[in-house]
């Protein structure tokens, strides 16, 4: 390895501890009751690099809990003859290998297979060329494909969610890869900030800031940082949600009085109250079809799940158990519903099949908060707290698989999970 | 030599590839309203007729010097404890139109925050309606929502929690 490659190499493995100071770290504390079982040997060609890029792989499947690593041993490059016998024998039923070769520019091209050991068969593999600092995300773009071809659903490593660190006297808006690394503030402020919500292109976030003395509505531009007052009315401004054409959103205003719920134009024009009611109504959430608002509202006495159909009629109630349920959140497929109920106090995460009604409390923690669908449907990211602190944590839509995420100095909270990368 | 070259690479690096620098948010600018002293010159205050200054000096005084207002659990009902303190403050909005207040709504931390800020603004909006009843003018008054996201106290008991479902009320030059 010439001077150079090593220290390419270095300036990658910096950016990996360069990002473990900031990075939310995700600890799985549960996982499915099948997993299963895959082995990714390490990668032939450049070392350094082709290990980084493994590892990346074998964490991101293992985190998701669906799946088992089986001990890989010796470098395999993706053209080299697999010992089905040897690997069935080792336990796995599936088998990556892959190769990092140096391309032109100081570039590499990375390239894997997976193979299928129960049939002795490839499901493919594909190749990249990328620069050394895209270890990672390459990485996340071959477990996508793993899990794919392996669950026939989409995988969500390559894609980002949002959340909000509070330390003393200071809010970070953050963004952060689904592993959690590489994150990235959108905004730094001293006064709250609040309820992000993705785009469904994943270029923009909606969020209220307080950094006027009151809650106001923003729309902020995540490439160039650039940011405008979606709206910003007398009263409050909040709970932003887009509609899944990526034009309107729907927000929260008080300029009539008592919370309500109106539709705007993400530019902020075209104010249009979309229900009425003599209490509150919040939280609004568009059914992925565009048809619905599902939403909180007190109008019945206390805060229930109800919903109207997007073009305004008539309001039906979704939640009729306990005397609190808030924050519903619909899954990508629109065929379930996660919102928070209150259970003798505690406040917990639950699920809703839209179709039967039934519920499952998918959490035995107490407090709570902000659901998040990943884009597959998999995974709910929500926040709660340990020990006085915030974190987050993430359940299957099951509730087999868990996982916590913190960070080291300050609370973690209101965690949104972005749309998939468009490749 | 080798061990050098990785570390200035690093150090590159970390300069080069770090996060790029982002507007830093620090609310709303605090304008310096002191007169500056110019060297040879004595600064005297002026003392013609300035009825806003003397009535937000007013304002930092005695009982309307106090400003908040607390609730009970799961209640948006103005305490019979507080209500001088509101005639007081109703009495100072219509004796100077031209002073304005905003009323932050605030609520304890659990449940949901959005479902919160909805909260304090009915007890915003409670206040707000009471002070017009006793002739302060709409325009004169906004109720706003902080929800659960400006606590006075913030641990997870009662004696806490009572601290922070509250109104508390700004005076313009204070928001």
């Amino acid at each position: 390895m010439t001077v150079l490659k090593r220290a390419v190499f270095a300036c990658f493995l910096l950016a990996l501890s360069f990002a473990a100071r900031a990075q939310l770290t995700i600890e799985i504390t549960g996982a499915g009751a099948n997993r299963i079982p895959i082995a990714i040997s390490d990668f032939a060609g450049e070392p350094g690099i082709a290990r980084a890029v493994a590892l990346v792989v074998r964490a991101d499947l293992e985190r998701s809990g669906v799946f088992k690593l089986v001990e890989a041993g010796t470098p395999l490059a993706e053209n080299a003859a697999v010992n089905f016998a040897d690997w069935k024998a080792r336990g796995a039923d599936a088998l990556v290998v892959g190769s990092v070769a140096p391309a032109a520019n100081g570039r590499f091209e990375v390239r894997f297979r997976l193979h299928d050991v129960q049939k002795q068969a490839s499901l493919g593999g594909l190749a990249y060329v990328m620069t050394a600092q895209q270890g990672r995300a390459t990485g996340h773009r071959i477990a996508d494909f793993v899990y794919e071809k392996l669950l026939g659903e989409p995988g969500i490593f390559s894609t980002r969610i949002a959340y909000v660190v509070k330390s003393p006297g200071r809010f970070e808006l953050q963004i952060a890869d689904a592993d959690g690394m590489n994150a990235q503030t959108a905004l730094a402020s001293r006064e709250p900030i609040i309820s992000p919500a993705w785009s469904p292109d994943g270029t923009r976030l909606a969020y209220v800031s307080f950094e006027s003395k009151k809650p106001v509505v923003y729309v902020h531009s995540l490439a160039t940082g650039r940011r405008h007052v979606a709206a910003n009315f007398k009263g409050s401004n909040s709970a932003p949600a887009w509609a899944p054409d990526g034009n309107k959103l729907a927000v929260v205003l008080t300029k009539d009085g008592a919370s309500q719920l109106y539709s705007l134009n993400a530019d902020g024009s075209s104010v249009v109250r979309l229900a009425s009611s003599a209490g509150i109504d919040t939280e609004p959430y568009f059914s992925p079809d565009g048809q619905f608002i599902y939403f909180t509202s007190d109008r019945g006495g206390s805060p229930q799940v109800y919903r109207i159909a997007a073009s305004g009629g008539t309001v039906q109630r979704i939640t009729f158990e306990g005397s609190y349920n808030v924050t519903p959140r619909l899954s990508p497929d629109g065929k379930s519903m996660a919102y928070v109920s209150r259970n003798g106090g505690r406040f917990q995460l639950t699920l809703m099949d839209l179709a039967t009604r039934q519920t499952q409390i998918l959490t035995d923690s107490d407090k709570d908060e902000s659901p998040s669908f990943a884009p597959n449907g998999r995974m709910i990211i929500y926040a709660s707290e340990i020990g006085g602190r915030g974190v987050l944590a993430a359940v299957s839509s099951d509730g087999r698989v868990k996982q916590k995420l913190s960070v080291q100095a300050g609370d973690v909270r209101e965690p949104a999970w972005g749309p998939f990368l468009k490749h | 030599m080798r061990k050098k070259l990785l570390i200035i690479l690093g150090a590159v690096f970390i300069a080069g590839c770090g996060t790029t620098g982002e507007p830093e948010q620090s609310g709303a600018p605090v304008e310096d309203r002191g007169a500056k002293k110019i060297e040879g010159t004595e600064v005297k205050p002026v003392t013609t007729a300035d009825p806003m200054g003397a009535a937000l000096a007013a304002v930092k005084q005695g009982v309307l010097a106090k400003r908040s207002v607390f609730f009970d659990y799961d209640s948006y009902v103005i305490k019979d404890e507080f209500k001088s303190l509101v005639e007081a403050h109703a009495q100072f909005l219509v004796a100077n139109p031209k002073v304005k207040m905003l009323i932050q709504g605030n609520a304890d931390e659990r449940g949901s925050r959005e479902y919160n800020l909805a909260l304090g603004q009915k007890r915003a909006e409670a206040l707000k309606k009471m002070l017009m009843l006793l002739g302060t003018r709409e325009d004169q008054v906004e109720a706003v929502s902080l929800g659960e996201e400006k606590p006075r106290c913030s641990e997870a008991n009662e004696g806490c929690w009572s601290q922070n479902r509250r109104d508390d009320m700004l005076y313009t030059g204070e928001f």
